[in-house]
């Protein structure tokens, strides 16, 4: 069966395009207020992205893609319902998104050798592995009143005592939906599809102006 | 706000982040090439209205994007019950009016038990709230 599946690397070393991230247009068009800068007073929201992040899908049955993930990364599958399992570093992380479907997150130049390693590992099992990396984006929310932006924006219960750190949902947020997720006691993250992510950078703008939302200003290029 | 419990997130969630479709338990004809146009017609187009209890099919369409079975009160909107897939229900009408048959025989002296005048299969609303209560 693995003989069947095309992959390949989507981060080859012969390419010479630069990678942007899925907001590099929405930092030129809307900008990114600096924290701090707009009030002159400390931000209480401040939004961060993490681009470039390999993201994979995996399907299949628990007890297989568990076992494959503690051999080859180290880390097993969340065993519950909405959680998250981040390993030691807290660079790589694994949510559960559906009775049969995990969102698996590493760093950028991990994700194709996982992926074939997890492949060669499961052999002929009953799995779908699907790198969807170009397809999402990870924004990060911090500050004291990142919860208090979140609570504007979805139906879910964010208050920080309900939404514990190592829980993780699917849900509405304003009119589109997100993978929400708390890796530690911090940070949020929302992992937002390329085509939204403009609207969601957008509204977390609108929604953070009165506790003075800034950007914090990552590395937004990737050479490769 | 109105919540529904998705028996594969195992948590109640908003009731924006589900889609309703349609009738549950519909079985695909063993035979489809033996089916004649009748029957091949109720499975694809016909679906019961009842007055009362109905199962029905959700999409939980924002969330863990599984498909689980709802047993729901068409009269009342109320939720009795959700299940997986696969599974059957606990609640049906036949159950309900069971129920209600052996309460009204226990209650000899009438007037206890309302009649909900559902027209089909259906138990009066008494009788689903004392399921209700039963379970709680
Ligand atoms: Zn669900």
């Amino acid at each position: 069966m693995s003989n069947s599946v095309h992959v390949y690397d989507a981060r080859a070393d012969h390419a010479t395009v630069t990678a942007e991230s899925p907001l590099a247009y929405s930092y030129q068009r809307s900008g990114m207020p600096a924290p701090g800068e707009a009030s002159g007073e400390k931000s209480r929201a401040v939004i961060g992205e993490r681009a470039f992040l390999g993201h994979l899908i995996l399907r299949g049955g628990a007890i297989v893609l568990d076992e494959a993930l503690r051999e080859v990364l180290g880390i097993g599958l969340p065993g519950r319902p909405n959680s998250l399992t981040v390993d030691a570093d807290g660079q790589r992380s694994v949510q559960w998104l559906s009775p049969d479907e995990w969102l698996l997150i590493v760093p950028g130049d991990e994700t194709f050798g996982l992926e074939t390693r997890l492949r060669a590992h499961l052999g002929e099992a009953h799995v779908a592995i699907v790198d969807v990396s170009a397809g999402q984006t990870l924004i990060e929310l911090s500050g004291e009143a990142a919860h208090e932006v979140l609570m504007k924006s979805t139906v879910y219960d964010v208050d920080p005592h309900a939404f514990t750190v190592g829980t993780g949902v699917t849900t509405l947020f304003a009119k589109t939906n997100v993978i929400l997720r708390r890796p530690d006691e911090s940070r949020w993250e929302l992992i937002v599809r390329r085509s939204f992510a403009d609207y969601v950078y957008r509204w977390l703008l609108d929604a953070g102006e009165e506790y003075g939302i800034g950007v914090a200003r990552e590395s937004r290029h990737e050479s490769q | 706000m109105f919540h529904i419990y998705c028996p594969y997130c195992e948590e109640l969630r908003e009731e924006e982040e589900f889609h309703p479709k349609g009738q549950a338990h519909i079985a695909r004809p063993e035979e489809p090439d033996a089916c004649n146009d009748e029957e091949w017609g109720d499975y694809l187009f016909f679906r019961d209205n009842p007055r009362g209890i109905h199962h029905e099919m959700w999409l939980h369409a924002v969330g863990c994007r599984k498909f689980f079975n709802i047993t729901r009160n068409t009269v009342s909107y109320e939720i009795l019950e959700t299940y997986k897939m696969g599974e059957q229900p606990t609640i049906t009408a036949e159950h309900l009016a069971r129920e209600e048959k052996t309460a009204r025989e226990e209650k000899t002296d009438s007037a206890q038990v309302a009649e909900g005048g559902q027209q089909t299969v259906g138990a009066s609303d008494a009788a689903v709230a004392s399921i209700k209560g039963a379970q709680a």
